[in-house]
């Protein structure tokens, strides 16, 4: 086992295309960290600068305390699970786990008791005369896992791995590579564009965007404390709403209504400009219907444009002063289309960020 | 692929007779279409297998269609004096041994070739590979007494291993651009994975590229074998003395025996029989594989 070090990394395609951009970052020995971010942000680049797939154009990469910028794939000890499994059809699932064995040219009885070890723990033991043409998905996607944990390497580097699989699949299967790095505590580096799949699976997240590496932490991190705008609409779902506000005398305002704020958003606040503008950031799961006279909540008046009834919740859009906002409350079916009401935020789910800039004012 | 998945069936079956019908009765201009095409390109074959079976005098005096109006009389001599007498034989041997080096060794190069361009990273690899597919364009017919200098310049005699070496050539351009462009349309990520797994080039080569590219390989065989086989003007050039094919043996019967129609029919089967079970026992793969590139 061993750590991952970008040390300021760079990917260029030609002089135009930068595809990583000076990414700094440690993977720590054990940790399951996501790469995650939209399609192009450079994170699969990234993994496959990792896997020795892409030769890197700056700075250095590091597995444990080698530098492997120079290092072939097959001498990194790292195995890689493909989006798109990548098995070899013409060999049976028993020789697909067998064949990086059999390359290292390890004795018959060791690859046959590995094989059959990971096999079973991915419940694979009466499919390893198949050929993967005759596997279902769900299938195809254990065997591909199973012919990266038979080589025991350093590393796992997951590609997407659960993209092809319906959604059932895909929640249940996020839940054993779960339990199979519990039980196996190799470093992972899981690359997906889903932000659920990164919070539920990550010790830590690295959320990129065109190239560039927007903010590193533990998802419960992202959630609460997001740097800018990318990466506080990007996390949570549904998305973050935003709004723009000015800054009046000692306070913001929305609209017509005067926002009440904590103190370290009112000091933010009071920082800036008179007159300029702010965009402010709150979560549909936080707003609550206003309920008589709650203190310590900042109050958003809006008129509900949309009503979707979830079950035990219901999502609300609505339009607060010109902007767009969605409310996610329990569903006691009080509110109707065309009501104008009143959300309630508690005080310190306020974010404030800077419109310029899009950093976080109050992070 | 087909197989357990009934991928093959993407009509939906008829359902009543009447519908059968209807469908049966829309497609018969296709049907006699084909037919028609079918018969056409097959009569001249037909008509020489018959000529073939038939007594030399009767093939001077009258047509092979008139066998279907009672001139029912057949022989196997002209098989016997082809065989036998002709040094056919010979030929037939000669014919083997030029045709199988000559198609096992620009399949063994090609493959490697198309591999090296289809999966390999060199520089300038596509411009070379360019101009390996422009080297199709040279006509055989134009570099023979080039071939011939340079084959003297080297002190190579007349013999079966300037044939190989002629037709390995002239193959290469071909089967390179073939397998290329299959080789290319493998999946990327599967090679990656063999990387990951510790293959080397030449191990992918051989362990996936390979077992994976099999129809597109036996297409280049099939084709490349049929080329040789049927190949006359090189045979006329390079070929030793004793060492001729059978197309170089049958061109000299016309010669020799200018009316002998009925042993140049049995020769011309003779010839031909070889390619036919080439043919058909691998036609699965010769089907297949002109497909497996465009489609996909």
């Amino acid at each position: 086992m061993a750590t991952v070090t970008f040390d300021h990394v760079s990917k260029r395609y030609g002089p135009e295309v930068v595809a990583v951009n000076d990414l700094n970052l440690e993977i720590q020995d054990g940790e399951f960290l996501v790469l995650v971010g939209p399609s192009g942000c450079g994170k699969t680049t990234a993994l496959r600068c990792v896997a020795g797939l892409e030769e890197i154009t700056d700075g250095q990469l590091r597995i444990g305390d080698r530098v492997v910028n120079d290092v072939a794939p097959k001498d990194r000890d790292i195995a890689m699970v493909f989006q798109s499994y990548a098995l070899y059809p013409h060999m049976s699932v028993f020789d697909n786990l067998a064949f990086g064995l059999k390359l290292r040219k390890t004795p018959k009885d060791q690859i046959k008791r590995r094989v059959d070890e990971a096999a079973k723990i991915l419940g694979l033991e009466r499919l390893l005369d198949r050929k993967p043409k005759a596997l279902s998905g769900g299938q195809r996607q254990r065997v591909a896992l199973g012919r990266a944990i038979v080589r025991e390497p350093e590393v796992f580097l997951m590609d997407e791995p659960l993209s092809n699989l319906d959604a059932k699949l895909r929640v249940e299967t996020r839940a054993n590579i779960a339990r199979l790095h519990q039980r196996l505590e190799t470093t992972t580096v899981y690359v997906t564009h889903d932000q659920v799949e990164a919070m539920t699976m990550g010790d830590r997240i690295a959320v990129m965007r065109d190239g560039l590496l927007q903010q590193v932490g533990s998802p419960q991190d992202l959630y609460e404390h997001p740097v800018n705008i990318f990466v506080a609409g990007f996390i949570g779902s549904p998305s973050m709403n935003f709004a723009t506000t000015q800054v009046d005398e000692g306070g913001l305002k929305l609209g017509e209504a005067r926002l009440e704020l904590s103190a370290k958003a009112a000091q933010v606040a009071a920082d800036r400009p008179r007159g300029s503008q702010v965009t402010i950031g709150f979560r549909p799961e936080h707003l609550e219907l206003l309920n008589g006279e709650d203190s310590g909540v900042v109050k958003i008046p809006a008129k509900v444009d949309v009503v979707e009834f979830l079950g035990n919740e219901e999502l609300l859009h609505a339009d607060a002063q010109g902007n767009e906002i969605v409310a996610l409350v329990s569903s006691d079916r009080r509110v109707k289309v065309g009501d104008l009401i009143d959300f309630a935020l508690p005080i310190d789910k306020l974010h404030i960020f800077d419109p310029e800039t899009e950093k976080s004012l109050t992070a | 692929m087909s197989g357990a998945f009934g991928d093959q069936a993407l009509e939906p079956p008829a359902r009543t007779t009447s519908q059968r019908m209807a469908r049966f009765v829309a497609k018969t201009p296709i049907h006699i279409a084909l037919l028609a095409i079918a018969l056409v390109w097959l009569l001249p074959t037909i008509g020489l297998l018959i000529t073939s079976f038939r007594p030399s005098e009767d093939v001077l005096s009258n047509g092979w269609w008139t066998v279907f109006t009672g001139n029912l009389r057949f022989t196997t001599d002209n098989y016997q004096s082809v065989l036998g007498g002709q040094g056919m034989l010979t030929a037939f041997l000669n014919s083997v041994s030029i045709s199988i080096p000559s198609t096992i060794l620009p399949l063994l190069i090609s493959a490697l070739a198309a591999y090296a361009f289809a999966w390999l990273e060199f520089p300038l690899r596509d411009t070379i590979f360019l101009v390996v597919v422009a080297l199709l364009m040279i006509p055989v017919q134009m570099t023979l007494i080039p071939l011939l200098d340079l084959f003297a310049a080297l002190g190579l005699n007349r013999g079966f291993l300037m044939l190989w070496i002629a037709h390995t050539t002239f193959a290469l351009p071909f089967g390179i651009f073939l397998l290329r462009n299959f080789f290319i349309t493998l999946p990327r990520d599967l090679i990656e994975a063999a990387r990951m797994d510790g293959a080397s080039s030449w191990k992918i080569f051989t362990t996936v590229v390979v077992p994976l590219s099999v129809p597109a390989l036996a297409s280049y065989g099939i084709f490349q074998f049929l080329w040789v086989w049927n190949d006359l003007l090189m045979a006329l050039i390079f070929a030793p003395r004793g060492g001729q094919p059978m197309t170089v043996q049958v061109t000299g019967l016309l010669g020799t025996y200018g009316t002998e129609w009925h042993i140049l029919a049995a020769a011309a089967f003779v010839i031909m029989l070889v390619p036919l079970i080439v043919f058909f026992s691998l036609q699965r793969y010769f089907v297949q594989g002109l497909l497996a590139g465009s489609v996909k």
